[in-house]
């Protein structure tokens, strides 16, 4: 076994729908095996979030766009012996398959390490796939291919009725669907014929389980099955938006294990040397099976696996991949056995996808073969109730009181017509005494899971009748209800159930998970807990801090949080301390088993807290870095004499009461835009009126929709209260002035007993209104005024001392004419906390965290005076949430983020969108802007375009306005007419390379045929600018660098110049 | 209902199978699936099964031809959580049902983590499940001869191919007659004691059983003579360990053994390793075999043999369970190399 002596490791970018921080645990995972075996490792990474691009993992770090160019100026300039693909998601593997195919892994000596590459060729392409299968008489769904009405009628009659009709190369699934018989093929095949030349008929799984293995293999042909999991949510509905239990609970042995032995018999045949996935669809009445797909690396499945199991595949995989052997490795969690064998649960593990569609007007909640879930969470447990309970808490979302309250019709629609919210409506069902069985016949849940379900709802409706002593408590909570659940029941308080809890001694226990069920002894930190059980697994432990995690990643709430968590957590151990983690989420890092002394997966509510926080007797504990969740339990904590380390949190809750915010800022003599806090429509409407519009609604109570809006006159607010909210005294409406044309800066910083220590101060390319979480946001400022900085630094000085704020903070601010508004302040780590650490080369969650210890963190810190740019660019998911329109505004939409260097701001910039996935247009633009003013301001940066040879095409407005400015442009007509070239014509013969689409009132909701265009360049997946201060911002940098090149310069490089 | 055990330990829970009490030595099995296989499987004959999966019940009792032997074999069963309700196209009825109709208590609500370690701690200790408050006698059943009581009572043939198989059982899963089933084979299935060695066969395979494997005298002495033919030879799970003795070797008590689906086990030869099904508390001595054998296989965790190979005539055996059902059907291929070397 030869090892290499440098390899290249491929990240997956920005977080998007489908790949997102389970790709930071794989990654990090396999940089540390790497690096133990003292290889020099490179990675090409631009999520800036991530902990694997921190300082101390990889000895080279890139933040570039992961496209063939940049990998291959990376691989020609580093010279590295071998790549690995398998640990950045479909993104990583897509990459290095290119790099493969166009020669130049072959041509500077490359060698890709684990499944080789024939063999990921076999699993993606899926004729070969089937092909391969079939040698070793291992069945596939069939499947047949159609250009012809008859043909596909031959095709149904083959495979036998009902058929899965898929419409090929049609985006979004559409015209897909289960056709029952032949006279509903023909009825339909004309239509799908119209908008594809293909169909593929399939045979129908609907119905049928579905269950995944995580299969491991090595050189030598050692292979083993991690896990199984099986999909509680059947066939029909993606693996990422089901709710998943580890391991199987109604296989029969036989089914386990022939399941088990076709996996390995499969990826035997294929050949493949690591990790990988292998999923089935099961048929529950007969007991067939067809293998559905094999992914040829690490995935979503294996990080779940690996947190559901606690057998670190990953790190596993990476070894593999060098060359090692399964028998050659350790179980970690032991130390002693083998990494050879297959873990033992002595739980179950329930994952629940957690969706945030609410943030997107028009998009549809149906769930279905497309995933649209932005984060998840895993609940362990020691019985199905418990973990179910569990995972709907850690969800962290409100309950829509429809479901408790609403018609067993929309019950049975929603579980027939699964939607984000199927669970609820089937607990729905139950409550109103729909049986299992019928729900049975309309979900193809299996019984079992239903049969459960109803226990708990049985319980809950005798709850209120029963009288709470030990017995009952102890049933109640073994079925996974909270306090609170109690409390509401029983019309008492959380308190007092806990109370009475603590004198009955109806408490929780801490259990180990160790891999092998308790048979040998383990010294594993990697803890749940549960009331399925009489003993505590492990004893206190000493000179302790809790650090609170982030939970499910949602949109707002990513792997920033998660990284900071991580910093903390290595601060606190280079301190002396021991470190307890606790945390819901499968897809992290700070839930990795060498990432805290104490791991609790568990959840983030104050009774689970406070149960470990009585068990531990934790000296203290961090609240500040893993975003809003554990910065609202600051409060109920402190009430529970638990101590929290940094700012006091009456302090926080300052910052977050609007009013008293308002009123300390008055105080201060500090600017905010004028707002009112209203209960009534008529009032609303009277307070904008004074305002003046436009103006920024928040309601406390949404009923659909997104929550925050722009109103820019008394109509559209006047619909918007009417439509999306609840307008009352209980659900008030905020009102504040929007500020047109004004730019956003703000200041990350950490304080220490009421003094800033460091800052960062970053500026936002696009006006305020855009999310700050949606904004490009570039350091340092480029455009902000000496003077305003120096401004923003005193307010944010005043903020401090007056909330004698110890931890991190962050504050955003308006600037307009150099005039400074405070728009928020967060007593906690931001988003951008890693930005400006790796930016600016200062680690400021390390800075926070000492100084929460009370360590003197006073220091010269140059943060504004750079060498170079640093541009981040949000990274969006548009293409999986159907009907939402693309464009920026007040709500956050974007689900991860980039950020790339560059010696000047244009440099900088380009890389960074390109990171986010944006190509350089080549040749044909679409330009359609909105409004008159957005045309002149504009007009510059078209002359620009137009002088660089760039065809412009304009829609008939833009290009009337653009050709009586003597720009020449070609015209189209709007898509409702029937005129050649119209827009949509010319977006589907596809020859567009960018489109720059400025909607004529930035923020308001608008149904034209502006945002048709918008929706249509995602699903084509045309490159598309919405903003008008990005679009000028990319003109501009676009002819600066034209000729100049893109350098490809590591993070040191840029560090140390 | 209570779990008590020797020392004074005492678990409460639920009754969720006969009304009775039992008496055996209590084992954990840390498989998550087979429950019906391990129940019905003999080598648990006397053994009060703990269950380190929590959820135990979900796929309900199928039709008896899926056992592994006629009946429930286990003196009682601990687990966590019994599922009621169960839910599979193979089901016939539940298994608090089955256990009810069998005549063999279960209880449930058990903390079976915390009873495994103390096992593991301890070593397997005697124990009883008791409806009342009253200690009972704890009855070891490794001082009687389990074998005796699980082997077949009368001669069985299976098949009518030309190679003649005679296997002896000392409690044998059925899933060895399937896995050895095939048309060129006929199989002898006799009881423990049957001296077979005046019989014509081409092949000997020696079960599974349970306890102590030195309780087996007629079987080892069987064997020994049976060694002079120079005939192949096969033994499972106890019959590796009769094996063993009948080769000249010693065996010992495990102080809780392996009971599970994850035992890796290395091939000492190719050092590729497998994951097996397994089941036994009596291991043999690797150091006592005598020089004309090998150890064939060792478990990858601690060590203990598991399996032996003469290094000129056709006898081996393995510790683990090749037959698998419960668990993981790695190694069937043993039987498929067996059946072709005739």
């Amino acid at each position: 076994m030869k090892l290499p002596k440098k390899v290249l490791l491929l990240g997956s970018g920005g977080l998007k729908i489908g790949q997102a921080g389970e790709f930071d645990y794989s990654g990090s995972q396999a940089i540390k095996a790497l690096k133990e075996e003292g290889i020099n490792v490179v990675l090409i990474n631009p999520n800036i979030a991530t902990v694997q691009t921190d300082h101390g993992l990889a000895d080279t770090v890139y933040f570039l766009p992961l496209t063939e160019h940049f990998a291959t100026q990376v691989i020609k300039k580093e010279k590295p012996n071998a790549i690995l693909l398998s640990f950045g998601g479909q993104t990583a593997l897509n990459l290095g398959l290119a790099l493969e195919k166009n020669g130049v892994l072959k041509r500077y000596g490359v060698r890709v390490l684990g499944t080789p590459v024939s063999t990921i060729r076999d699993t993606e392409d899926r004729e070969l796939f089937v092909k391969r299968l079939q040698e070793i008489g291992v069945v596939t769904a069939r499947s047949s291919a159609a250009s012809t009405s008859a043909e596909a009628l031959k095709a149904a009659e083959k495979i036998g009725y009902p058929v899965m009709m898929r419409a090929g190369f049609a985006l979004g699934g559409e015209g897909s669907g289960v056709v029952k018989s032949a006279e509903e093929l023909e009825k339909k095949l004309p239509g799908v014929f119209r908008s594809t030349p293909q169909v593929l008929i399939e045979e129908s799984l609907v119905g049928w389980k579905e269950i995944e293995y995580e299969v491991v293999r090595d050189a030598a042909d050692n292979c083993i099955t991690v896990c199984n999991m099986e999909n509680i949510d059947s066939m029909g509905i993606h693996t990422g938006e089901s709710m998943v239990v580890a391991p199987s609970q109604t296989l029969s042995n036989a089914e386990y294990h022939s399941l088990r032995e076709i996996a390995i018999r499969t990826i035997r045949h294929l050949g493949i040397v690591g990790e990988c996935n292998i999923q089935y669809a099961l048929n529950s009445k007969t007991g067939d099976y067809r293998v559905i797909e094999v992914n040829a690396r690490l995935s979503r499945s294996s990080a779940l696996a690996s947190k559901a199991t606690g057998y670190p595949l990953a790190f596993v995989a990476a070894k593999l991949a060098l060359g090692y052997k399964l028998t050659d490795i350790k179980n970690s969690v032991t130390g002693k056995t083998t990494a050879c064998f297959e873990p033992a649960l002595d739980y179950l593990v329930l994952k629940m996808p957690r969706w945030d569609l609410a943030k997107f007007e028009n998009a549809a909640t149906r769930i279905g073969t497309e995933m649209k879930s932005v984060g998840e969470v895993m609940a362990i447990g020691r019985s199905f109730e418990e973990v179910l309970q569990k995972a709907l808490r850690m969800l962290n979302t409100t309950l829509d009181k429809k479901y408790l309250t609403g018609q067993v019709g929309a019950y049975l629609d929603e579980i027939r017509y699964p939607t984000t919210n199927r669970i609820f409506a089937i607990l729905g069902a139950l409550r109103a005494g729909i049986s299992t069985r019928k729900i049975h016949d309309i979900s193809n849940i299996d019984m079992w899971f239903l049969d459960k379900m109803r226990n708990i709802i049985e319980f809950e409706k005798k709850l209120p009748r029963s009288h709470l002593g030990r017995e009952t408590l102890t049933r109640v909570k073994k079925l996974g209800f909270s306090d609170k659940q109690i409390a509401t029941a029983k019309k008492t308080t959380e308190e007092k159930i806990r109370a009475l809890r603590k004198k009955l001694g109806v408490l929780p226990v801490v259990k180990q998970i160790d891999t092998l069920a308790g048979e040998f002894p383990a010294q594993t930190n990697y803890l749940y807990m549960t009331y399925h059980g009489t003993e505590h697994d492990i004893v206190r432990g000493k000179n302790q801090i809790v650090v609170l995690g982030s939970g499910p990643y949602a949109i707002g709430s990513s792997v920033e949080f998660d990284w900071s968590c991580v910093q903390a957590l290595k601060t606190l151990k280079a301190n002396g301390h021991q470190t307890i983690m606790i945390n819901s989420n499968p897809e992290t890092v700070s839930t990795d088993y060498d990432m805290s002394d104490r791991l609790y997966f568990e959840e983030l509510t104050l009774e689970r807290i406070l149960d470990i926080h009585d068990f531990e007797k934790p000296y203290g504990v961090v609240i500040s870095t893993g975003g809003q969740i554990p910065n609202n339990l600051a409060i109920p904590l402190q009430r529970n004499t638990v101590r929290i380390l940094g700012t006091n949190p009456k302090n926080i809750d300052r910052a977050e009461d609007r009013h008293v915010f308002s009123k300390l800022l008055d105080e201060l003599g500090v600017d905010q835009p004028a707002w009112a806090e209203l209960t009534t429509p008529a009032a609303a409407l009277k307070t904008a009126e004074k305002l003046g519009y436009p103006v920024l609604v928040r309601p406390s109570y949404v009923l659909s929709g997104a929550a925050m809006k722009v109103a820019y006159d008394k109509k559209s607010l006047f619909e918007f209260l009417q439509r999306a909210v609840d307008v009352s005294s209980d659900h008030p409406v905020v009102i504040s002035k929007f500020i047109e044309n004004a730019r956003e800066i703000e200041i990350d910083g950490v304080g220490a007993k009421g003094k800033l220590a460091i800052y960062a101060i970053t500026e936002h390319v696009e006006n305020a209104g855009t999310h700050s979480g949606d904004a490009t946001v570039v350091l340092p400022p480029q455009r902000t005024y000496l003077e305003t900085i120096r401004r923003a630094k005193h307010i944010t000085k005043a903020i401090i001392k007056k909330l004698n704020i110890t931890g991190p903070f962050n504050i955003q601010f308006i600037a307009k004419d150099n005039h400074l508004l405070v728009i928020e302040c967060n007593l906690r780590a931001s988003r951008s906390f890693p930005f400006v650490s790796k930016m600016t080369g200062y680690n400021f969650i390390d800075i926070a965290t000492r100084a929460l210890l009370g360590k003197n963190v006073a220091g010269e810190y140059r943060t504004v005076e750079l060498d170079y740019v640093a541009v981040k660019s949000p990274q969006f998911s548009y293409s999986r949430i159907k009907g939402a329109d693309p464009r920026s505004g007040v709500e956050m939409a974007s689900t991860g983020e980039v950020a790339c260097f560059g010696d000047s701001y244009s440099e900088a910039l380009l890389k960074s969108m390109m990171a986010a996935g944006l190509r350089l247009p080549k040749k044909n633009i679409l330009i359609s802007v909105g409004g008159e003013e957005s045309k002149v301001k504009l007009l510059s940066a078209m002359k620009t375009l137009s002088a660089m040879r760039f065809k412009l095409i304009a829609t008939e407005h833009t290009a009337d306005f653009l050709r009586a400015n003597n720009v020449p442009c070609e015209k189209v007509y709007k898509i409702g007419t029937k005129k050649d070239p119209n827009v949509s014509t010319l977006l589907e013969r596809g020859n567009l390379d960018l489109i720059i689409n400025i909607p004529t009132r930035a923020f308001a909701g608008e149904t034209t045929d502006g945002s048709t265009i918008r929706r249509k360049a995602i699903d084509m997946n045309v490159p598309l600018i919405t903003n008008r201060q990005l679009a000028e911002a990319f003109v501009t940098a676009l002819a600066e660098q034209k000729g100049n090149g893109l350098k490809t310069r590591s993070w040191d490089e840029y560090r140390n110049s | 209902m209570r779990l008590i055990l020797e020392d004074g330990t005492v678990f409460e829970g639920q009754s969720f199978g006969a009304p009775r009490n039992a008496s055996g030595e209590v084992v954990f099995n840390t498989g998550m699936t087979g429950y019906v296989e391990s129940l019905t499987d003999p080598s648990y004959a006397g053994q009060i099964l703990v269950c380190t999966y929590p959820l135990i019940g979900n796929y309900g009792v199928p039709d008896k031809k899926l056992f592994e032997s006629e009946k429930i074999q286990i003196a009682g069963l601990v687990v966590s959580e019994y599922s009621e309700q169960y839910s599979h196209h193979d089901a016939k009825e539940s298994l608090g049902d089955w256990l009810k109709a069998s005549g063999v208590p279960a209880i449930t609500g058990v903390d079976t983590r915390a009873l495994t370690k103390r096992l593991r701690e301890h070593g397997v200790m005697l124990g009883q499940l008791s409806n009342s408050k009253k200690v009972g006698k704890f009855k070891d059943p490794n001082k009687e001869n389990l074998v005796a009581r699980v082997s077949i009572k009368k001669k069985k043939t299976y098949g009518n191919g030309p190679i003649k198989i005679m296997a002896v059982d000392c409690g044998m899963k059925e899933n060895i007659v399937r896995s050895l089933a095939r048309p060129e084979a006929t199989i002898i299935r006799v009881p423990w004691d049957y001296d077979f060695t005046n019989d014509e066969y081409d092949a000997l395979l020696l079960s599974n059983g349970p306890g102590d494997p030195t309780r087996c005298v007629a079987t080892i002495e069987h064997i020994e003579k049976a060694m002079r033919d120079g005939k192949p030879i096969l033994g499972v799970c106890l019959g590796n360990q009769l094996l063993a003795l009948a080769a000249g070797a010693r065996t010992y008590k495990l102080k809780y053994g392996h009971r599970g689906q994850n035992q890796p086990c290395l091939d000492s030869q190719t050092g590729r390793c497998y994951i097996t099904s397994q089941n036994h508390g009596y291991a043999v001595d690797t150091k006592s075999l005598p020089s004309d054998w090998g150890e064939w296989f060792t478990n990858a965790n601690d060590a203990s043999n598991e399996g032996i190979r003469h290094k000129t005539k056709p006898w081996s055996s393995v510790q683990f369970h090749p037959e698998a059902s419960p668990g993981p059907t790695d190694t069937a291929w043993i039987f498929d190399d067996f059946l072709k070397a005739l």
